[in-house]
């Protein structure tokens, strides 16, 4: 993997190169790239395929100089939107420092945390800061970090700005403005495997009550979402699919907070799920606000589990959480500092999945129902060779048919039009690494979306 | 007045003040400030065993450590002080408005809008006056609304701004999600990015430097207009007395209409500052509390508006003092706010001591 890695690598500096000499010539470098692994068709994970097809191309040029730099000279920044109270922060966080301790990087002098960074101007005013300070490589983790932290590239061009989970990289054409991610929408289809056997198990024990279905005799699902936009409708989407891969006969519901991490909301929008009868909340914001409501209407008497995002939910909902889907930040970061290290340069939109580690769900809890650890497995395996696929368009409906195209917005106006779908499946995080999925699939509702 | 000595004096008393000799009240303060740095001080090498020098230098390092950071500061005491500028008369007239926040959001509403859908074709330095008066005017009537209910039907004020507060930000939401940028992402991003038109332009060099001009204007003509314009003046006895103001044949409902109509102006046009001069987008955050902190500002100096800029310092200097020392020595935020809880107990403790002292038993005053 490492090895096609730096295929990848070496190619997207020979095109950036390319673009740099192109005098006139408008297509950024994104484009260029985007164009390139556009082609790639059905396959596991999007990245080790486009590797494999630009393989050759990458092996004409390798002959390019690579500069390594000095382990011991580099300095990181990292900017967090809360601190390690949040589970996303703590993943952030964790994350990096395990790359770091892998690397050789010592953490304590060579990176600079920063936490509680609004996404406002106080981002780019830590940006310009931690680039004054020495910084080589500046990260922040949050999606509205993304516009200031292209204001400070702007201004230092010698210092690489990398806007995790943001969608800018490939359109903007700056040399030293990255994004990167994961291909946590698969981790997220696994967590909802997990809560669809635990569905299927209710059912069969008849544990349900009549307001656990919708008119149409589905079970009702929650879910507690932060924003009505790509990234959150894809995850739940992904969830959503993971449930009734395994239990058919579901919809769903979404709850926005509009906030990424605001406990009470959270708390708050699990209880209007739960009141409308779901039996599974599952999450996409930060906090332990979900599974903490599910835990208490449990303790009360209703049957109710939760599935909850980047921490183990077990010590906030002992008895009632599942699972949670996360996201293996080190290893995205290991890769992207170790081809920063080797001389070729962090790769501008980035991101990886099951394949590669960067996606895991956490110890299932004991609420379990039984065969879910098996059955796990070989879904995990599955998505690993990429024999499934979380967004093949055969397993949803849109307006009541099979889909057979799903635009997805690259040029930033945000609106789709590139075609998302090859050979019958939405290419998730492939053309770029931020989620593009948004479509609204036929069995999911959102409740406050206006 | 002589007096029997009672058998239970309490061993101590407290006795109101007549008055303070000024430099014996600075010299107050300045103590509190050295004692709460003290205890702030054990409280830091009781929790983390870290030497309480390297913190306050890692504080000032964080504020004032390198040109930028310092341009920073600035930036955001400038910020605070003219929320502080447009509170004062109202506060003055012991009119309690904690309307800030939403006065504030209007503005920033209002320059946010102008910069969207006019921003390339009219010039930056027009567009500035044309985002600068509409803020000022909207502010204006923002803080008259709750001026007028309080003049003709004596609603409470206090409950009135604070509910508008709540308004406000409805609005504010409303704004950006119609604005958003990308659609349900709920931010506007940095508006006008690329052109750069209607954000405050370079000055000296510097992005901040027209922010400082304006406020600093701002605090000169709020001293002024309150220490010796007749209207400061009314604005002056109707905060002692409403009965003298009325007897003095000042009206009571025109003096508070049209100080809540500055107040508010002055909030706003702050807001104006917020977008123009420094986010280049809006949220509900973008008064981010700093109307309810500038309260403080203006109470702790006392409507003086040159104390008001070494109040706001201090303020931000120890927001950025946490966030350094919070970064740096790896501590969590709460410790941070802790020392700041610490230094501004002290520092609004040291006001009882201005205002009162302490009698003993058995020291029977000679001056009394």
């Amino acid at each position: 993997m490492k090895k096609l890695f730096a295929l990848i690598l070496s190619l997207a500096m020979v095109l950036s190169l390319t673009a740099c000499g192109g005098s006139g010539d408008t297509d950024t470098t994104g484009d260029t790239a985007t164009d390139d692994t556009t082609t790639s068709d059905e396959s596991t994970a999007g990245d080790t395929d486009a590797a494999e097809e630009n393989g050759d191309e990458a092996d004409e040029t390798s002959t390019d100089e690579t500069a390594s730099y000095d382990v011991s000279e580099l300095k990181i920044g990292l900017i967090c939107v809360e601190d390690e109270q949040s589970g996303y922060d703590a993943a952030h966080i964790n994350g990096l420092t395990e790359a770091c301790q892998e690397l050789g990087i010592d953490v304590d002098s060579q990176v600079t945390f920063v936490y509680n960074i609004g996404e406002d101007e106080e981002c780019y005013d830590t940006a310009v800061d931690l680039a004054e300070a020495g910084c080589d490589i500046i990260i922040s983790d949050s999606y509205g970090h993304q516009s200031y932290m292209l204001q400070a590239a702007q201004e230092y061009s010698d210092i690489i700005f990398i806007a995790d989970t943001g969608d800018m990289a490939n359109q903007v054409g700056l040399d030293n403005y990255k994004n990167l991610f994961t291909y946590v929408y698969q981790s997220r289809y696994v967590s909802g495997v997990v809560a669809g056997m635990k569905i299927a198990e209710l059912v069969e024990n008849g544990e349900l009550t009549e307001d656990n279905y919708d008119a149409d005799g589905n079970v009702l699902v929650g879910y507690v979402g932060a924003y009505p936009y790509a990234e959150v409708v894809s995850g739940y989407t992904a969830f959503y699919l993971g449930i009734k891969s395994v239990y058919p006969d579901v919809s769903m519901q979404v709850q926005y907070t509009n906030s990424w991490y605001d406990w009470t909301g959270e708390y708050e929008a699990a209880n209007t799920l739960m009141a409308n009868g779901c039996v599974i909340i599952g999450q996409h914001a930060d906090s332990t606000g979900a599974p903490s409501a599910v835990q208490a209407a449990y303790e009360s008497g209703s049957t109710v589990f939760c599935v909850g995002y980047n921490i183990d939910m077990l010590t906030s909902a002992p008895d009632t959480a599942l699972t949670s889907a996360q996201n293996n930040w080190s290893v995205i970061y290991r890769e992207t500092l170790e081809s920063y290290l080797s001389g070729a340069g962090i790769p501008t939109d980035f991101a990886a999945g099951y394949a590669d580690g960067a996606v895991q769900i956490s110890a299932l809890g004991p609420a379990c129902a039984d065969g879910t650890e098996e059955k796990v497995a070989e879904v995990e395996a599955a998505l690993t060779d990429g024999s499934l696929q979380v967004f093949d368009v055969s397993t949803f409906t849109i307006d009541g048919v099979n889909p057979t195209s799903i635009l997805i917005d690259m040029d930033l106006d945000y609106t789709g039009e590139t075609e998302g779908v090859v050979d019958g499946v939405f290419q998730e995080s492939v053309l770029r690494s931020a989620p593009g999925f948004e479509a609204r699939i036929d069995g999911i509702t959102e409740l406050n979306n206006g | 007045m002589s007096r029997e000595k009672h058998a239970h004096e309490p061993w101590v008393r407290i006795v109101k003040r007549d008055g303070i000799a000024r430099p014996k009240a600075y010299g107050i303060r300045i103590l509190a400030v050295l004692l709460s740095l003290v205890v702030s001080g054990v409280f830091i090498y009781a929790i983390t065993g870290l030497n309480p020098m390297d913190i306050y230098e890692a504080m000032w390092e964080g504020a004032f450590g390198t040109s930028r950071r310092s341009w920073v500061t600035v930036r955001d005491a400038m910020m605070l002080l003219c929320i502080g500028i447009g509170l004062a008369p109202a506060f003055k007239m012991k009119f309690w408005n904690v309307g800030a926040e939403g006065q504030i959001l209007i503005g920033g509403i209002m320059t946010a809008g102008i910069m969207r859908m006019v921003g390339d074709s009219i010039p930056t330095p027009a567009l500035l006056v044309i985002m600068a008066v509409v803020s000022l005017a909207a502010g204006a009537a923002w803080g008259v609304v709750p001026a007028v209910f309080k003049a003709y039907w004596n609603t409470n004020e206090t409950l009135f701004t604070l509910m508008m507060n709540y308004v406000a930000i409805q609005l504010t939401s409303y704004c950006v999600s119609l604005w958003e940028n990308p659609i349900g992402s709920n931010t506007v991003g940095i508006i006008n990015q690329t052109t750069q038109a209607g954000w405050f332009p370079a000055i000296f060099g510097q992005s901040y430097s027209l922010n400082v001009i304006l406020v600093l204007i701002l605090t000169v003509g709020m001293y002024l207009y309150l220490k010796y314009s007749k209207q400061g003046y009314e604005i002056t006895v109707v905060g002692d007395s409403e009965n003298t103001a009325r007897y003095a044949g000042i009206s009571v409902k025109k003096v508070t209409i049209r100080t809540m109509a500055i107040s508010g102006a002055i909030c706003a046009f702050a807001g104006f500052i917020a977008v123009a001069g420094s986010s280049h987008t809006i949220s509900t955050t973008t008064a981010g509390g700093r109307g309810f902190t500038a309260i403080i500002v203006a109470w702790l100096a006392q409507f003086n508006s040159f104390v008001m800029v070494l109040i706001s310092f201090l303020l931000v200097f120890l927001e950025k003092g946490a966030t350094q020392i919070a970064s740096q020595f790896n501590l969590n935020d709460y410790a941070s706010e802790v020392i700041t809880g610490i230094i501004l107990f002290f520092i609004l403790g040291s006001e009882f001591f201005i205002n009162y002292r302490l009698v003993f038993r058995g020291k029977e005053r000679e001056g009394k």
